[in-house]
């Protein structure tokens, strides 16, 4: 028995080096975005400058906005057809169903390289040409199949015989998914929308290849930036895109277990 | 089954095809036909726009076989692909174990929690932030110069190892979730059944824990090498000249080089190559259900 309580003190033991390796990088980052140095010379002198230069950066503020408003509208859309869509392979025998399911993963699948570069191929032929607009329908896309296997998975937990209870009680369809079926599986509508939210705001490569300048959202701004040298300034922004993402998944979390424990 | 469909579901596809048609539209427009529109593109001379000529043609894909330097960047990817695949399952599935096995309570939900977390933050933020530590004069260099009596110099920025870590990095989040959730899966008593019937820990091991999990593994493999095979960014930024791989030529031929219809070929040949293995891990996959 000795031996097993030291192998389950060296897992412990591993279990907070593999943190320190996920997470001192990020921290590392994060540090050097409130130190003087422009050239990240220690030893650290505390400040906040770097944090008050990015409001001087137009490029960098208008491509936050264009991210945001990007994260805003692709959430909206893609929860709303994407919960639709989940309800109708929850409720609907048909042929060819798993077919459709089994065209949610391509997207998913498929390295976002090659994704990308078709959809730049196929806007530019069909005349939607690059720009937000075509970076708002390629986020839609990419996180609509997010969207489906999470609320469906949601709807798994859904008994049947209460929509049915609802309809023989005089319920149209309308009134049955809005009021019995819609808030038992809002959790899972709730999370669906945060991995879309996820999914666009932290999107580059799709972004990258559909961009233009001035019309580009901020992961795509700050791959150029990157490629030019690096700044202090590009900690800053990182900083508080990552504190943000983060939150956003925490807040996810309440919502959805990630671990399958019910 | 039958009983779901004597109560709930209906039969049909006209009254699910409202409910259907917005999502799958989009998902046509957006990600189906512009697959196919590569295809299709990847077989011309020339973008087909302003009037320019075009014919159809076998040569970009010619260009593929006949030059070896897409060919050894292709084997280099999956060169790439397969050491971070290995360095994840290394360093993931110990963790995974740990997680499943060991800890208990809320302790593991919050460490789990942990572990996956910069799964979902920005992978580009935190390729950047190893070019914080790695770089020379870096916090790596820095550190270590500090504690060793003697002076060292640590430059693995723009090397093949860099790339390594930072994909490893990357990824690795992937790994410890599909272990986790098949080595969770197991159930205790099959472990202590094969300790009680005299098989040692590393028996026990080989023969009952890894064999169950497997299906864990071969997933978060196929979900780690696909993306690592078509990876640029991280390469481009932590890789610098020794960066160069078959993503990045694909990168280059749409942003650099502006020749779309190789471009086009270069992807589809990825995706070929990124479906057989995906068809490969399938029927693993769908086996563990």
């Amino acid at each position: 028995m000795a031996t097993t309580r030291i192998l389950e003190g060296l897992g412990r033991f591993y279990i907070v080096l593999l943190l320190g390796f996920l997470y001192l990088p990020i921290i590392i980052m994060a540090a050097m975005s409130f130190n003087a140095s422009p050239f990240y010379q220690l030893p650290f002198e505390w400040t906040t400058d770097w944090y008050a230069s990015l409001w001087q950066n137009d490029q960098l503020i208008a491509a936050t906005w264009n991210s945001i408003e990007i994260a805003i509208i692709t959430t909206l859309i893609s929860t709303v057809l994407g919960s639709m869509a989940s309800l109708a392979l929850y409720r609907y025998e048909f042929r060819g169903k798993k077919v459709l399911q089994a065209l949610l993963f391509p997207p998913i699948a498929i390295p976002w390289l090659i994704t990308g570069t078709a959809m730049l191929i196929f806007f530019f032929g069909v005349g939607i040409g690059r720009g937000l607009v075509a970076i708002l329908l390629g986020h839609v896309a990419l996180a609509l199949p997010y969207v489906i296997v999470v609320v469906s998975a949601r709807l798994q937990t859904f008994a049947p015989e209460l929509e049915e209870a609802a309809r023989s009680l005089g319920a149209n369809q309308w009134q049955v998914t809005m009021r019995v079926t819609l808030p038992w599986i809002m959790p899972g509508v709730i999370a669906g929308g945060l991995f879309a939210f996820a999914v666009s705001f932290d999107q580059f490569v799709v972004s990258y290849f559909l961009s233009t300048p001035g019309q580009t959202t901020l992961p795509v701004e700050i791959y150029a930036a990157i490629r030019k040298g690096f700044t202090p300034e590009i900690n800053a922004v990182s900083t508080i895109i990552i504190v943000v993402s983060m939150a956003l998944m925490l807040l996810t979390a309440r919502f959805f277990k990630f671990g399958g424990e019910k | 089954m039958a009983d779901q469909l004597a109560i709930g579901s209906r039969r049909g596809l006209r009254p699910a095809l409202p409910l259907l048609l917005p999502a799958y539209l989009w998902l046509t427009v957006a990600i189906f036909l512009p697959l196919s529109a590569m295809a299709f593109f990847s077989f011309m001379t020339d973008l087909p726009l302003a009037g320019k000529e075009w014919t159809f043609t076998l040569g970009n894909y010619a260009a593929f076989f006949s030059q070896s330097l897409y060919s050894t960047l292709l084997f280099a990817s999956l060169r790439l692909g397969l050491e971070v695949t290995l360095w994840c399952v290394v360093i993931g599935y110990p963790a995974a174990y740990v997680l499943a096995k060991v800890l208990k309570g809320r302790s593991r939900e919050a460490i789990f929690l942990l572990v996956i977390l910069p799964f979902w933050s920005n992978g580009l933020v935190r390729i950047f932030s190893w070019a914080m530590v790695l770089r020379e004069g870096g916090i790596l260099d820095t550190a270590l110069n500090a504690v060793l009596p003697f002076k060292i110099n640590i430059d693995l920025m723009y090397s093949y190892p860099a790339v390594i870590i930072g994909l490893v990095h990357s990824y690795v989040p992937y790994m410890v979730l599909t272990c986790y959730l098949t080595l969770q899966a197991i159930d205790d008593s099959l472990i202590e059944a094969g300790r009680s019937l005299g098989a040692s820990r590393r028996q026990v091991l080989w023969r009952v824990i890894i064999p169950l999990s497997m299906p864990g593994l071969i997933a978060g493999a196929a979900l780690i090498f696909v993306p690592v095979v078509g990876s640029f960014m991280e390469p481009r930024i932590l890789g610098g000249r020794t960066g160069t791989f078959y993503g990045t030529v694909i990168e280059d031929q749409f942003v650099a080089v502006f020749n779309w219809p190789l471009g086009a070929a270069l992807s589809f040949i990825l995706l070929a190559v990124v479906l057989i293995i995906l068809a490969l891990a399938a029927p693993v996959l769908r086996r563990a259900g």
